[in-house]
């Protein structure tokens, strides 16, 4: 009696049987702001076109970039032949290990005494959300985060459909497009005991701007004092300076002035891993007895998200990490990475300059990182667009990955034809 | 400073991983892992598809290729065509473009994507208070999934007739008559996880029948196509049937078994809908779900799956693998009743060969697995699911013997 498919599919047209849509309500959702700029960039068809929106290095031609310890690593990996079984629900165990020395350093007291949970995630994205699942469930005494304004477009809607909510404190200075340092320490004084506060490790984004040691040590003091858990968001490590550990610095400080923090980490930049989707998240724990704890918690949040990692990025990462050759030979692609990002800073001023500019584009040489607030306003960012095919996101920010010794001249004209 | 986690309770661990670790620190050289749903070989080690090691070899090679980012719903080679997969190739609704997906971590990520489309924007806009029925029993992550997403009222609906090891129809078809308007059903594509029991044609007509006359909506789990009959087309029935009766619904895939590629997190939400304009603005909703929980998804396995999927040899190799997987797993049906009987184990036995895919409700009660870990360091579930493809020529008089003593002695 199996009635054959292939009568019922002649029979009727399927879309007949259906009356309404469950879907009549749902309405269109806005593109992303930051990944919606790649989407327009690639409708348009002016030859000159410029993608700066996404953080997504590129090299001196505008192409994407594989390091060569990845392609070593891969081949070392290949040559093993794993099988391709579940990871654990906290991911490849080589892999978390590496992560949280890389960005604690290898003799922290932390690591040695067992008191870091450190599991792997879904990149940065997955690193904040299991981060935020995991506050929103058991930072019970308060509800609020505090981010640096501004900040990355997707903290907020990460945070937000976690349950928690936003508030932010003083952070960048349109002025001086610098550190509002006063700024900062005068909202974070006000900030309620037991909030959470984010903080960005290095190379901030969007704006490139970063404290400096002695003006960490005073918010690091003031935090203390204020008694606020703090995020802080690595997305950036080795990026920011080339120098692994200088770019840790604020977040090793921090731990060493008796802060237990929860870190996200991500090696979408530093590692060319963007779409294996490579990050980790680690929290510092009283003590052994208390990770375990929270470990045991943070499998609880993730196994009816996704189960349990994906292997291929880990792997990569944690051989590179793990094999001195391959360590020292990333530590020098990331360093030429950073490097070539300062020169196109100092590229661009200094066309900016030969256009005739007459602002002050200093902050494009002091800001840090893959990015840049160049300090456009959005009717400025809106012709640059559609003048001149420079795609960048509303608030200013360019990716400096973007630009190449090819581009540069071009982008000073737009950038001067819109400011002057 | 005061810990903020000092409150936080140890979570227990969960049963399936425990029951991998604890047979892993097991020294009896005798036994035997019945336990996580991973396919093995006859020598009881995992498999890499031959398919899988030939389009890897093809990856690496393509110097064209890179690792950066996905578009948020993912690879749309891998999504168009994993979707032809379930809906088979000649699909009304997709000629009608009215099917989209999005690409997702696993089987995990496809239903973790769906529900929280579903709570979002069912039913009302986020009405947590929408029953979404998961059967009894079920894998035991759906409750968890569905709960996480923000829905309250999770329940069981009637499905497995202990007393005759089947289809409890009548109790699955009541529950459907009573359940409210517009509740959610998660319904095994095939090879029920975890009784390998699945309705027949006709009984899945019947289901349907209910589901379109109460307006229940329809949310398929597909852990498993190819992998129960070792024919793709015969595995995506339901499904298919499901389409041509013209429901708007949700199809969860995973290419961790039939494509053994478990640790890549392969999964794809297929999502058929009225037409065009009502799917597009479903996918754009579900862009804004997925920003906020990953971002965009891993690269690597749909890679290899589009590349697989859209190539005719490489495609013609992996149904041929994927039957091996299959058959494997048949003979050893097979062969466990076979030896049951010859045992004349009490009870009956036929269920082992009318159950379908990896799992095998044996029936055994928590105290006889008991028995079987403590006494015959065989794992199995506490629910007495087995993993067929633990199963091997070299074990599986063993585990004969051991099923065969404790019945007889543990009741």
């Amino acid at each position: 009696l199996s009635p054959n498919l292939d009568q019922i599919l002649l029979s009727a047209k399927a879309s007949d049987y259906l009356i309404g849509s469950w879907w009549s309500e749902v309405q269109m959702g806005p593109p992303d702001p930051i990944l919606g700029v790649s989407e327009a960039y690639k409708r348009d068809t002016n030859p000159k076109k410029m993608n700066l929106g996404v953080g997504a290095y590129r090299d001196d031609q505008g192409k994407p970039y594989v390091l060569s310890c990845v392609r070593k690593a891969e081949a070392q990996i290949a040559a093993k032949k794993l099988d391709k079984e579940y990871l654990a629900i906290g991911g490849l165990g080589d892999f978390t290990k590496a992560c949280a020395k890389l960005a604690l350093g290898d003799n922290n007291e932390v690591i040695k005494s067992g008191r870091n949970i450190t599991v792997q995630t879904i990149s940065g994205t997955g690193s904040l959300r299991i981060g935020a699942n995991f506050l929103s469930r058991f930072h019970t005494e308060a509800r609020d985060v505090y981010l640096p304004k501004p900040s990355w477009g997707n903290h907020t809607p990460i945070f937000r459909d976690a349950g928690m909510q936003l508030k932010a404190y003083t952070y960048y200075d349109p002025k001086t497009c610098g550190f509002d340092f006063q700024g900062a320490l005068n909202d974070i004084s006000k900030i309620p005991e037991k909030s959470i506060i984010m903080l960005h490790a290095c190379a901030h984004n969007p704006t490139g701007v970063d404290p400096r040691p002695e003006q960490w040590k005073e918010i690091a003091n003031l935090v203390k004092k204020r008694n606020l858990l703090v995020f802080f968001d690595m997305a950036y490590q080795g990026f920011a300076s080339g120098d692994i550990d200088r770019d840790a610095w604020a977040v090793r400080y921090f731990i060493e002035q008796g802060h237990n923090i929860v870190l996200s980490q991500s090696f979408a930049k530093n590692m060319g891993l963007y779409g294996e989707r490579v990050g980790g998240f680690t929290v510092v724990c009283k003590d052994a007895e208390e990770a375990k704890r929270v470990e045991s918690q943070l499998k609880i949040l993730i196994r009816p998200i996704y189960s349990n990692p994906p292997m291929n990025g880990a792997r990569i990462a944690a051989t590179i990490l793990n094999t001195p050759d391959l360590y020292k030979e990333w530590l020098g692609e990331v360093h030429g990475m950073a490097n070539r990002i300062i020169t196109m800073r100092e590229l661009l001023v200094a066309n900016l300059k030969k256009e005739g500019s007459t602002q002050n584009w200093q902050h494009v040489i002091d800001q840090i990182g893959m990015f840049c607030f160049t300090g456009l306003k959005p009717e400025q960012v809106a012709r640059l667009t559609k003048e001149f095919s420079v795609y960048m996101t509303k608030d200013g920010r360019i990716s400096m990955a973007g630009v190449t010794s090819g581009n540069v001249g071009y982008l000073a004209q737009g950038i001067h034809a819109v400011t002057k | 400073i005061m810990s903020l986690f000092g409150e936080v309770p140890q979570a227990t661990p969960v049963a399936v991983f425990k029951l991998s670790n604890d047979f892993k620190e097991d020294a009896n050289p005798k036994k035997v892992n019945l336990g996580v749903g991973a396919y093995r070989t006859d020598e009881g080690q995992p498999w890499v598809l031959p398919v899988v090691k030939k389009v890897e070899k093809i990856i690496v090679a393509d110097n064209s290729l890179n690792h950066e980012y996905l578009a948020i719903l993912g690879l749309p080679e891998f999504r168009s065509s994993a979707s032809k997969i379930a809906l088979g190739e000649d699909s009304p609704a997709i000629q009608e473009n009215r099917v989209g997906a999005v690409q997702c971590l696993g089987g995990t990520g496809a239903l973790k994507m769906g529900a929280e489309f579903l709570r979002r924007w069912y039913n009302g806009n986020d009405n947590t208070k929408t029953p979404v029925y998961v059967s009894a029993p079920t894998w035991e992550n759906h409750n968890a999934v569905f709960a996480n997403a923000g829905f309250e009222d999770v329940r069981p609906y009637k499905y497995w007739d202990a007393e005759k090891r089947g289809l409890d129809l009548d109790g699955f078809l009541g529950d459907l008559e009573s359940a409210p308007k517009h509740s959610i059903f998660v319904l095994h594509a095939c090879a029920h996880n975890p009784t390998g029991t699945d309705p027949t044609h006709v009984e899945w007509m019947q289901v349907a029948e209910v589901m379109k006359r109460r307006k229940l909506f329809v949310f398929f789990d597909s852990a498993y196509q190819g992998f129960a009959s070792g024919c793709l087309d015969k595995d995506a029935w339901a499904v298919r049937y499901f389409v041509t009766q013209g429901f708007e619904m949700f199809c969860a895939q995973s290419f961790s078994k039939n494509f053994g590629l478990y640790n890549e997190r392969v999964g794809n939400l297929t999502i058929v809908a009225r037409d065009s304009d009502n799917l597009k603005r479903v996918l754009s909703q579900m862009e804004k779900i997925v920003r906020v929980t990953w971002s965009n998804p891993p690269s690597q396995g749909a890679r290899l799956v589009a590349i697989t999927l859209n190539t005719p040899e490489l495609f013609a190799e992996w149904k041929d693998n994927v039957k091996t997987m299959a058959d494997r797993v048949l003979l050893m049906r097979a062969s466990l009743q076979a030896k049951l009987q010859a045992l004349e184990t009490p009870g009956t036995w036929d269920h082992i060969t009318q159950q379908i895919g990896m799992f095998s409700f044996t029936g055994l009660n928590p105290k006889q697995v008991e028995y079987m870990i403590k006494e015959r360091s065989i794992y199995l579930m506490a629910s007495g699911r087995i993993n067929m493809c633990g199963l091997t020529t070299k074990n599986i008089d063993y585990v004969a013997e051991s099923i065969h003593e404790t019945v007889v002695n543990v009741q």
